[in-house]
Formats: C-alpha cells, structure tokens, sequence
C-alpha cells in the first residue's frame, strides 16, 4: 500500500500493465521524453524504453487511427489525447471505426484499445481545455466510458481498461489530478467497468455525481449531515455502461434523488439517470428526481470559469430542496 | 478481372431489377487491385477502400461473400484474421489508410516481416486523414504500401478540381518517401510497382505512394448517373484502354488465350455471378440478435434490457 494522488495512481497503473504485458503500448502528444503535460506517462520512456512510450506528431486522428490498427492486429495500445478539447480531429476515427470495428465484423476482430484524455474546467487554462465531453462519448454505441474520482478507482479502472476486449474512453477530472489522495495498493487489481460506488450510505436522499464533481459533493454530504440529514452519496464511475441498479436501488430506499454534474445539462448524464429512476423508482419518489449540471453554454476562458462551475453551496442549495420537498 | 467485370456486370442489373441495393462499381479498374494483391504474400496485411473486389477476390473472399456486403448484411465482414488478413471494406473516405500504418507499426514491433498494402481513391488525398497516415508512415518508416487509385473522378469531381498538384504520386515527396505513378490499367505495371515498394517496405527502407492511373468505366454507385458530369468522347477514350481487352489481347498474341477460351471464362464467370447472387438472396436476413451482441465481448445489461423489450 502506498499514498498516491489521481495521477500518480494513473502512472501506476500504466506502469504495473506495462511490466506483465508487453502488448501494452503508451504513446501520444508529449507522452514519451516529457512524461505527458500533467506527468501522467511520467518515467514510463526511461522504465520501458522509447519502443513502448513513444511521442507522436501532433496527429489526434493519425494516434487512433494507428491505434485502431495496432489494436486490430493484436497490441493494446494506450494513447493519450492531450485534452479532451482536442479529441475532436479524431472523432471520426473514435465513432466510425473504434467503435465499430467489432460490430463490423460480427465479432471477427476486436479494438482493446485504451484512449486516455483529461477533461473538465477549474484548471485556469486556455480555450479548448477544459470540455467535459463524457455525454458525446457515451452516446456513441460501441464505446465504455469510464471517470475516477479517486486514486483506488484511478488505477483499478484503468488496469480494468487496458485488459478489456472493447475499447474505454478513460477520461481523467484534470481538477482532481493533485487535489485527492489515497492510499492504493501495489499490485495489480481492476474495478469492474459498469459499476458504481457507494461512497457513503444515507437514508433521506441520494446524491450522485463523478469525476472532479465529487470533491463537492463530499463537502455537501459533510456539511448535511453536520446539520443532522443523511445522504447517500454515489460515485457513477462509469458513464456507459452506466450502473442503473445501484443508483435505483439507492432511490428506492432513500426516495430522492440529485444528480450532479460539471458537463452541460442538456441530454447529460444527469437526465439519463433522472429517466432511470423515473422508469424504475417512480412508485418510491418521494420528490422529483433533481439535477443539477453546467449550463449549455461553451465553457468559458478562466475569468469566467466561476460562471460555469458548480461550488458545494450551488450543491448545497440544491440538495436542500430536493429533501424539503413535500408534495 | 473477368469474375470481377462479370460480377459488376450482373450487379447492375440485379440492381435494375430492384434485387440489389446500391452497389460500388469496379469496371475499368480491376488492374489495380489484382495486379497489386498478386505481388504481396498472402499473410501480407490487406486494408482495402470499397472498390477492390478484384483484390479481394484475389485474397480468397468468394464472390457470394462480396455480394452479401452490398446486399446489406455485415456477416460479409466476418474476416478471421488468421485466415486473411485483411480489414473489411472501409466507407469513410481515407481513413483506412492509418489503420494500415497502425498494423504495420504492430507488425515490426512483434518482429513480423509482414507489411500492410492499403487502398485509397484520388479523393481520399484531400481528407486529413490521408495526411496524417502518410505523416506518421513517414516518421516510423512504416512497412505500409499506400495504393491510390486515381479514377479520376470523385463521383462528380474531376481530378483537376480535386487538387492544385499535378500528380497524386507528389505528394509522397512532401512525407519523405518515394511516391510512384503507373498505368493503373496495365496489370504488369502494377504488380511490378507494387512488388518493388512491398520489398522496400518489408526490408525496413519505408512506405511508398503508388498512384494508378486508372479509370472507372461504370457509376460511382449504383445510383449515381456518370452522364450529367463526363462526357461520352472520354469514356470512349478510356474503353480502348480497358484494362481486361488489354490483357486479353496480350494473351491472344502470346498464343495463351484462344478467343473460344476468353468467351467461356466469361460465360462461366457470369454463371458463377449469377450461382453467387442466388444463394444470397435465399440465405436468411440476419437476426434481431445479431443488431445488439457484436458491439461488446459481453452484452451490457442496458442492451440486454432493450434486446428483451424488442423480443416482447
């Protein structure tokens, strides 16, 4: 066991695959002689040498493209897009043939391929770095999409990723890289893709979020239950195929649901788990299923980031509604 | 060439007679993919376009198979690796073509000779994808072969409008590697293009860009109407090159090929189109399952749930 942050566990995890399994690959943007520009890939060139985590032209399509490729042909590649505001070059690749391949071919070929991008805002950055893209990716058929929020689930679904058949968009709370940390055990282990977490048990309403999101809604919890109420708080952790039963069955006992959300509100994930609940919780509600998400509006540059991002007070507020109301 | 100029033939009027959906023609250019399918080894990594039947038959695909495919059903994509090595036909423009650098990259680092012979149309060289393969092919002296066959048409846009470069085959020069033209509808040009560039690719020297002057004879499709764009003297001009009278002719001279002979290969092709098409439309559609258990290893619950609504 050792203390790791999100992306030290990240490392580690790429790493500890890297060493038992040679058809594990890393490369990208920056990813080889740099180690990544968050450190995600850091000392993997120097450990494995620059055959297996190697820098690449600035080419989002040209990497997963030939990723699709070397995936077809039997290696597990990893690649990292640099932000997931960058992804967009490669979309054709990502929706017309890494999700596809196997469908294509009735299951004759297969695409384990691992695409790793941070995503999410508060991290001061430029234009296009700070999307949260999770509900495009889960809307194309063919694609898990998995996000950690913590440093044990960092590593867990990223070794969960790099050994499944089927291609994982990995995409990593850029807030949260430094800001969590853990401890995580040495060796090797997998959080099973398609499950979520409960974080902490309530019993009057439950609260689901993922990715950097979860830092506030921890503080809400904490600061409810100060005031006496009992929440009971869900990390989702994977977006598709998203984990419906424990989020229901949590409903079911608690009678109200929250989800919360970076990413627009829009056909978010929020909805969908509103939709769920609706469909299969509606004779326990005891309140409206409530969201409470970003806006549909493009993601501002850092000096309107604060118009955008939602604090543990807009989550505070919101949960004090859904648990005061009485129909 | 006459299997696949037989099986275009019948396609068409298949097509006519409401029995075939829209079908890729490959009249006039069947050349390129033989020829270039004939000079590497059958393990050699296959990644074709959609207008590469002859290749594809080359490769061992039966013409039933090819058939289901336009016929609309994806078991025509069910291609064990082992057994062909080879990806299945490709629909966005160009981006087949890094799958191919990607393959080749695999197959190096696996210690493997095998290269990857990747297909292209004209049109393909102005998406971005085309560049980015030959960017990355460039820089990893990737053991690819990158075929373009230059029809001169993208359905309705002439080369000329297409791109300021004169030729396609220039382009390479700008990615660090030798790009190579030839006459597309000459099958000895090809196979001797293609076995030069395959030996450079697999004895570590690179990628190559051959470009194949060809010309599609046929539509673009099934429903695409060639008159409202080209006019009849080019298409005319283009019939005297015609890649299957030249071999014919060719093998008359050479006393290999009796006229009788080039008659039944025909006669029985057609018979094999005919043979090939029938036992598709008798076989059965797919199946409801088969829409939802080939996206992932394991059906996620969420599909298994609206497999079963679909079933009630």
């Amino acid at each position: 066991v050792k203390v790791l942050t999100l992306i030290e566990a990240v490392t580690d995890a790429l790493r500890t695959e890297m060493a038992s399994d040679r058809s594990v690959i890393v490369f990208g943007e920056d990813v080889g002689l740099e180690g990544g520009v968050f450190r995600a890939t850091a000392g993997l060139q120097k450990d494995f040498g620059e055959e297996r985590c190697f820098d690449t032209p600035l080419s989002e399509s040209g990497i997963v493209g030939a990723a699709v490729g070397m995936a077809v042909a039997g290696l597990r590649p990893v690649v990292e897009i640099q932000f997931s505001g960058f992804a967009f070059p490669a979309f054709n690749q990502i929706a017309s043939h890494v999700a596809r391949i196997r469908n294509r071919t009735r299951g004759a070929m297969c695409v384990p391929l691992v695409i790793r991008m941070p995503y999410g805002g508060g991290i001061r950055a430029p234009e296009h770095h700070s999307e949260s893209l999770e509900a495009l990716f889960g809307h194309i058929p063919g694609l898990k999409v998995v996000i950690p929020s913590t440093p044990h689930d960092a590593k867990g679904l990223l070794i969960a990723a790099m050994r499944d058949p089927d291609p994982v968009i990995y995409l990593e709370p850029a807030r949260a890289y430094r800001a969590v940390r853990q401890e995580v055990p040495e060796e090797a282990y997998t959080v099973e893709i398609g499950t979520a977490r409960v974080e902490a048990e309530g019993e009057e309403l439950t609260l689901v979020s993922y990715g950097a999101q979860m830092m506030e809604a921890r503080q809400a919890r904490a600061a409810l239950a100060a005031e006496g109420r009992s929440v009971e708080l869900i990390d989702l952790r994977t977006i598709y195929p998203f984990d419906g039963r424990t989020v229901v069955d949590s409903v079911r006992k608690t009678g109200r649901l929250l989800a919360v959300h970076e990413g627009p509100q829009s056909f978010g994930v929020a909805a969908e788990l509103m939709s769920t609940v609706m469909e299969q919780a509606f004779d326990r509600l005891e309140a409206p299923p409530a969201r409470l998400a970003g806006p549909d509006a493009i993601y501002p540059m850092p000096r309107g980031e604060r118009h955008y991002l939602l604090t543990v007070e807009h989550v505070l507020a919101e949960a004090r509604k859904v648990l005061s109301y009485e129909p | 060439m006459v299997l696949s100029r037989q099986a275009d033939e019948w396609a068409v009027s298949l097509n006519r007679q409401g029995r075939m959906p829209t079908y890729v023609l490959n009249m006039g250019q069947e050349a390129n993919s033989i020829g270039a399918l004939m000079a590497v080894r059958p393990d050699d990594w296959f990644v074709p376009a959609f207008r590469e039947l002859g290749g594809m038959l080359v490769r061992g695909i039966s013409l039933k198979q090819y058939y289901l495919y336009w016929y609309g059903n994806e078991w025509a994509s069910h291609l064990p690796i082992e057994q062909y090595h080879m990806l299945p036909i490709s629909v966005p423009v160009g981006s087949q073509v890094l799958h191919a650098v990607g393959i080749a990259w695999a197959e190096r680092y696996r210690g493997s000779d095998r290269i990857a012979l990747a297909f292209m149309g004209e049109g393909a060289s102005s998406e971005g994808d085309f560049h980015e393969a030959c960017n990355l092919a460039g820089v990893w002296k990737a053991a690819v072969v990158i075929y373009a066959q230059n029809n001169h048409w993208s359905i309705s846009l002439p080369w000329s409008k297409q791109s300021a470069s004169r030729t396609l085959a220039e382009k390479a020069f700008a990615y660090g590697f030798p790009g190579v033209r030839v006459d597309g509808n000459d099958i000895f040009a090809v196979y001797a293009a293609v076995r030069l560039a395959a030996e450079r690719a697999r004895s570590g020297q690179g990628p190559t860009l051959i470009e194949g002057l060809t010309y599609r004879l046929g539509a673009h499709t099934t429903s695409d109407d060639p008159t409202r764009y080209r006019t009849a003297e080019e298409v005319k001009q283009w019939e005297a090159r015609d890649p299957l009278l030249r071999l014919e002719r060719y093998l008359v001279r050479k006393n290999l090929l009796t006229d009788d002979e080039a008659a039944k290969i025909r006669e029985q092709s057609l018979a094999c189109a005919r043979a090939s098409f029938d036992e598709v439309e008798q076989a059965p559609d797919s199946l409801l399952e088969d829409a939802f258990q080939y996206l992932y290893r394991d059906m996620p619950d969420i599909m298994a749930d609206q497999l079963e609504r679909r079933k009630a």
